[in-house]
């Protein structure tokens, strides 16, 4: 089922709107294979079809092509540099300036997709317990994508997903098993709070936040986007905080809102 | 060059087990039981080993605590590979001293990345 180039730029197009995410041309393929399934979904039998359907899309289909189109794979502790400078470098400083306000310390992962990042940073909170000393933290996980989002609330996890990047020792600690599947424990799933957003509209119901992953999600946006996208971030930030990126994103010549730390190119702290 | 002991009575799992782990960089050598392998540890002590769990004459486990009580058998990264998924069996492999758990099916990039943990391990 081919797709003419003017269809590929109306779906795009509405992809574009809807999430920020800027497609290439060349990605018909991925287009087509994730649609795909959409489609039979909704009865739609052609691309054409449905690049006119999304004119005047109901809110399911919507979300739907949506959450087809930005949902990537994921694995716990993921690069794992992130999550080593985050308990060696980010939850000692930042609770450290916490402990002196007083203040709960808030994380926020801005890109939740189907929950092994917040999953990771949360194991992450609990085996660093010594530094944290009785501070209260909380991770709030959003994602633009209600279907990964479901999955990540769900924290269960087939076999072969826990498997990847999850220790043994790990997984026996912080999940249980359920039939085939694993689900993450109670003392897991209570540090986390889901909400879907979208990066590009408000992020005020984010609250104030210290700790901020937000990685391989601007990759997709264009400069402008990407700018004011870190702008809004900056202004959820405390000055204290630390901002993590993927690990193909720079800030060079797109917002003065961040530096880069000494300790790592993609791990930033906001300027004053 | 760093050297993997692969231990399984499947010859197929023996194959595609030793495919993934020369590609990570080890040079490989198999046995078809816990004995078998305790035998070959004696003579020349592996970097890695990577053992499945239900084998005839010397299960996976009894091989493990076997080795571990050894004079120099304390040294080579141990990872489980087998069927066996509980709870249960990962905390007992744990126990008796393996340093990583592979439950039955994995793919290649799980195999992987048990091995990138064992390296920091």
């Amino acid at each position: 089922m081919g797709m003419q180039q003017q269809t590929y730029n109306a779906i795009a197009r509405f992809v574009a709107q809807e999430s920020g995410i800027k497609l290439s041309d060349g990605k018909a393929y991925m287009m087509e294979s994730r649609l795909t399934p959409v489609m039979s979904e909704f009865g739609i039998s052609s691309f054409e079809h449905l690049a006119t359907q999304l004119m005047a899309a109901t809110s399911e289909l919507r979300q739907a092509v949506v959450d087809a189109m930005t949902t990537n794979e994921s694995f716990f502790f993921r690069d794992r540099t992130p999550f080593d400078l985050f308990s060696n470098v980010m939850l000692p400083r930042v609770a450290e300036a916490k402990r002196a306000n007083g203040q709960p310390l808030r994380i926020w992962c801005a890109a939740a997709a189907t929950g092994q990042e917040p999953y990771s940073l949360a194991i992450s909170v609990l085996e660093n317990q010594t530094v944290l000393d009785g501070l209260d933290v909380s991770i709030l996980a959003t994602d633009i994508s209600q279907a990964a989002l479901g999955t990540a609330e769900s924290g269960r996890y087939t076999q072969f997903e826990v498997q990847r990047g999850l220790s043994a020792q790990r997984l026996i600690t912080h999940f249980d098993q359920e039939g085939g599947a694993w689900r993450v424990k109670p003392h897991l799933r209570e540090l986390i709070e889901f909400k879907e957003l979208n990066l590009l509209k408000s992020l005020h119901q984010v609250g104030k936040v210290d700790i901020v992953f937000c990685r391989n999600v601007l990759i997709y946006f264009d400069v402008e986007t990407k700018a004011q996208v870190l702008g809004n971030i900056r202004k959820q930030m405390s000055n204290t905080g630390y901002l993590m990126l993927g690990a193909a994103e720079t800030l060079v010549g797109v917002t003065d809102h961040f530096l880069p730390t000494a300790e790592h190119q993609n791990l930033f702290q906001p300027t004053s | 060059m760093k050297t993997c002991l692969i231990v399984d009575d499947s010859s197929v799992i023996r194959k595609v087990a030793r495919r993934i782990i020369e590609d990570i960089g080890y040079e490989v050598d198999e046995a078809e039981d816990g004995r078998e392998a305790f035998e070959k540890c004696t003579q020349s002590m592996p970097d890695a080993i990577l053992v499945d769990w239900n084998m005839p004459v010397m299960t996976g486990l009894e091989f493990v605590k076997e080795l571990r009580s050894y004079i120099g058998g304390e040294s080579p990264k141990i990872l489980f590979c087998t069927t066996e998924n509980d709870v249960g069996h990962i905390a007992m492999a744990l126990k008796a001293g393996a340093n990583e758990y592979m439950m039955k099916p994995f793919d290649r990039e799980i195999m992987e990345s048990k091995f990138r943990d064992l390296d920091q391990k």
